[in-house]
């Protein structure tokens, strides 16, 4: 439709410009954009809770707020980060960008709903918004009960509803996915061509759809029990606080994978696009991506070794949680084998795979020590726990977000930041999250617990080393703000393959891609990943169209 | 290559993979709504073993005759739902639309039946909370049940509104000419989630009216 060589070309940024066509679009890769904005809005916020808790604990009795401030704080940052941030990062900014790119479709399959998504969770993020100025809420981010229920003096219904009401954008964006992955594959896109970013995008999903409705059920819950007084969690109407811990981790434990699977998707693809070598052992990392999200479910137990459930029960889910590791250790130990004898370009988005990969198996590693039952019952509720999920969450994720956002800048904007302050931000960064997180492996197994305002004078000496790689983060996660805003007004034109990667997004697509995604349908007919072969560029498909012919045109239903 | 036909949406190639993707998008919607209910029907479930006598208790005090009667009247309007669909796919806008309305009047008398057992069961002081009493043997887990039973078929309640409201649409949309034999797909996906809404009742009925009847 549109001439891709000609210099008045549309793509899908300058195809309109006022707010109302951003705000009534329903191109995937817009929502995309609005999704990318909200979602460093609420990074920002979220930051901002936590340098206030980092600071507040420079000194032993804390220097910035009494203790019922303080809760507040920790609470705040925990909703924020969990369900503003990390759930809905990677797949709505990078998945739906790339899914239908990678798959060789017009858009997703329901782009109106998809469109629905970003505005329910705009409503969803400005009720806690709101939530957070009238006063804050107290419970921490998992909402545990009888506190909740029945004590807390906070805004424990406000926040519930922001959550409650985010939680639908979720699911929606993951039936999206779903049925886009099933139904919307270009002729020739086998589900074993495909990239390994969809697979993983795909074991989100479903996770998204399965396990959401429960933590929308378990909010519900508390809802009706602070509303109106039925009490399922309330033992003096014959109700179980116990029963919101087994409810709530059913959702919780497998959303870590919600959280951790679209980054392991986004390092298979920067380690084959920056090592130029085809992913070793590809079903293996499909499949560890489905193991995982079905494992998953199987888990949620080891929250709560010490909350009084049976010693046969603890001993189920401890041997199930090592189950779930090996999956992962077999993602690993795959991208490692992947780099051997590659082609290795240390560009910025693969410092970050490579740190995601160090600091993710420190972080699952930990997580084994915390499935055995006895050393959980030494560390419960300490530092050793928050270091641990943060080495997954922030180690892992973070890194991977930010992996993506360098590794298809060029791709979203059609521009390239300075490769150089983009190396030297990722270095910062990993070594702002060391400094940060290490010590509170320390101060956890020395005995520090988690959630308090102040802490023993001995624990003080690393709460300051931490308190000063969090200033160090933080600096490293403002470079890559300025750089890339600068890209987009002075940045050169990145063309269309800057990292000579392969992919359909990459041979097949503009940068900016048009508003239809492709000029024409491309026909596959070769394994994801490649590397064997030069790069195509976007009026070569004609060679390939005609030298080989897709085994199974048809192979999409 | 893209057909210029007005039922078909821009983002797909084919009739047949629209409809795919449609019916695929609905059942996938289901999962989430079947874990919904899910997580309270397997921990009403575990209660249920644990204070047998207790749910027992309960479960004889809601009315049984009545349970019976609102289930027969609900597999009804799943009867109406489903030759409705067929109507629309068979170019029948009108029949369509009075088939959805009397499903829709089935679906309104079920839940009037459910006030009126709610209102029963609030005279009784049966709603747990302060208020709560409980006429008969004395076991502390009778409320346990009845906040159970609120919940359950409260959220219930909730989704038959809706069904409601989207039959009320598409009896609408059916009638201004919306729906032929190429796209009907509205009409089907409204069906399956009133259908879903119905075998939730399937499983709510044994579960809160058939607690300790066979002896």
């Amino acid at each position: 439709m549109n001439d891709h060589t000609s210099a008045g070309r549309v793509d899908y940024l300058n195809n309109g410009y006022g707010l109302k066509s951003w705000l009534t679009t329903t191109d995937h890769k817009r929502i995309a954009v609005l999704y990318l904005i909200s979602i460093t809005l609420f990074f920002v916020l979220g930051g901002v809770f936590a340098t206030l808790i980092r600071i507040h604990l420079i000194s032993p009795r804390g220097v910035l707020f009494g203790p019922s401030i303080y809760n507040r704080m920790f609470s705040m940052h925990g909703i924020i980060m969990v369900w503003f941030f990390l759930i809905p990062s990677i797949p709505t900014v990078f998945g739906n960008f790339l899914l239908p790119l990678m798959i060789g479709a017009r858009d997703l399959a329901f782009p109106r709903l998809n469109l629905a998504s970003w505005y329910i969770y705009v409503v969803g993020g400005l009720i806690t918004i709101v939530m957070a100025i009238l006063g804050g809420v107290d419970t921490g981010w998992t909402f545990y009960t009888p506190f909740s229920s029945m004590f807390s003096n906070s805004y424990v219904l406000l926040t519930a509803a922001g959550v409650f009401i985010v939680g639908f954008s979720s699911i929606f964006t993951g039936i999206n996915f779903i049925v886009t992955t099933h139904t919307m594959r270009a002729p020739g896109m086998t589900w074993f061509r495909l990239p390994l970013f969809v697979w993983s995008n795909y074991a989100t999903a479903l996770i998204l759809v399965l396990a959401t409705p429960v933590l929308a059920v378990v909010l519900l819950l508390i809802a009706a029990e602070r509303g109106l007084g039925i009490g399922i969690f309330d033992p003096s109407l014959g109700g179980d606080p116990l029963l919101f811990q087994h409810l709530f981790w059913f959702y919780s434990h497998p959303a870590v994978y919600i959280m951790i699977l679209p980054g392991m998707g986004v390092v298979s693809e920067v380690i084959t696009a920056f090592s130029h070598r085809s992913v070793f052992g590809y079903s293996f990392v499909a499949f560890a991506s489905m193991a995982i999200a079905l494992i998953g479910f199987f888990v949620w137990g080891h929250h709560m070794f010490v909350a009084g459930m049976s010693m046969y029960a603890g001993l189920v889910f401890s041997l199930l949680s090592y189950l779930v590791a090996v999956p992962s250790a077999v993602k690993v130990f795959n991208w490692t084998a992947t780099l051997y004898k590659g082609r290795i370009n240390f560009e910025a988005p693969f410092i970050y795979s490579i740190g995601f990969i160090g600091l993710f198996t420190m972080g699952g590693m930990t997580g084994l020590f915390l499935a055995a039952l006895p050393v959980d019952v030494h560390v419960t509720d300490t530092y050793f726990i928050v270091a641990h999920f943060h080495y997954i969450m922030v180690g892992g994720m973070v890194m991977a977000y930010m992996a993506a956002l360098h590794f298809w800048w060029p791709k979203m904007t059609g521009r390239m930041y300075n490769r150089p302050l983009a190396v030297i931000a990722a270095l910062t960064i990993f070594l702002g999250f060391n400094l940060t997180f290490f010590p509170q492996f320390i101060l956890g197994y020395l005995g520090m617990p988690r959630r308090y305002a102040t802490y023993s004078p001995e624990f003080q000496m690393l709460n300051v080393l931490s308190s000063a790689g969090a200033s160090i983060l933080a600096v490293g996660y403002v470079m890559p703000l300025l750089y890339l805003f600068w890209s987009l007004a002075k940045g050169k034109s990145a063309g269309q393959n800057p990292w000579d990667a392969r992919g359909l997004e990459w041979e097949f697509a503009d940068s900016p891609p048009i508003p239809d995604n492709f000029a024409r349908t491309p026909v596959i007919s070769w394994h994801a990943y490649p590397y064997d072969r030069p790069a195509l560029t976007i009026g070569q498909e004609d060679l390939f169209d005609s030298t080989l012919k897709p085994e199974s045109p048809d192979a999409r239903h | 290559m893209h057909a210029n036909n007005p039922n078909l949406k821009h983002q797909f190639s084919t009739l047949e993979q629209q409809h795919h993707s449609y019916v695929a998008g609905m059942w996938v919607f289901l999962a989430t709504e079947i874990l919904l209910f899910g997580g309270i029907m397997v921990s009403y479930t575990v209660y249920r073993f644990q204070y047998y006598e207790a749910f027992t208790a309960g479960s004889h005090d809601i009315s049984l005759p009545l349970g019976t009667v609102m289930t027969a009247i609900l597999l009804t309007s799943s009867l109406f739902m489903a030759l409705s669909v067929r109507a629309s796919q068979l170019n029948q806008p009108k029949l369509c639309a009075l088939l959805l309305a009397i499903t829709i009047i089935l679906g309104l008398i079920f839940l009037g039946m459910k006030a009126f057992e709610y209102y029963d069961e609030f005279h009784k002081h049966h709603f747990p909370g302060r208020h709560f009493a409980f006429h008969g043997v004395h076991l502390t887990h009778v409320a346990l049940f009845f906040s159970f039973y609120f919940v359950m078929t409260g959220l219930h309640a909730i989704h038959m509104m809706i069904g409601i409201f989207l039959l009320a649409l598409m009896a609408v949309l059916s009638l201004r000419g919306h729906f032929n034999s190429e796209r009907y797909e509205p009409v089907e996906m409204a069906g399956l989630y009133w259908h879903f809404v119905d075998i939730v009742w399937i499983f709510l009925f044994p579960l809160l009216y058939l607690v300790g009847t066979a002896q």
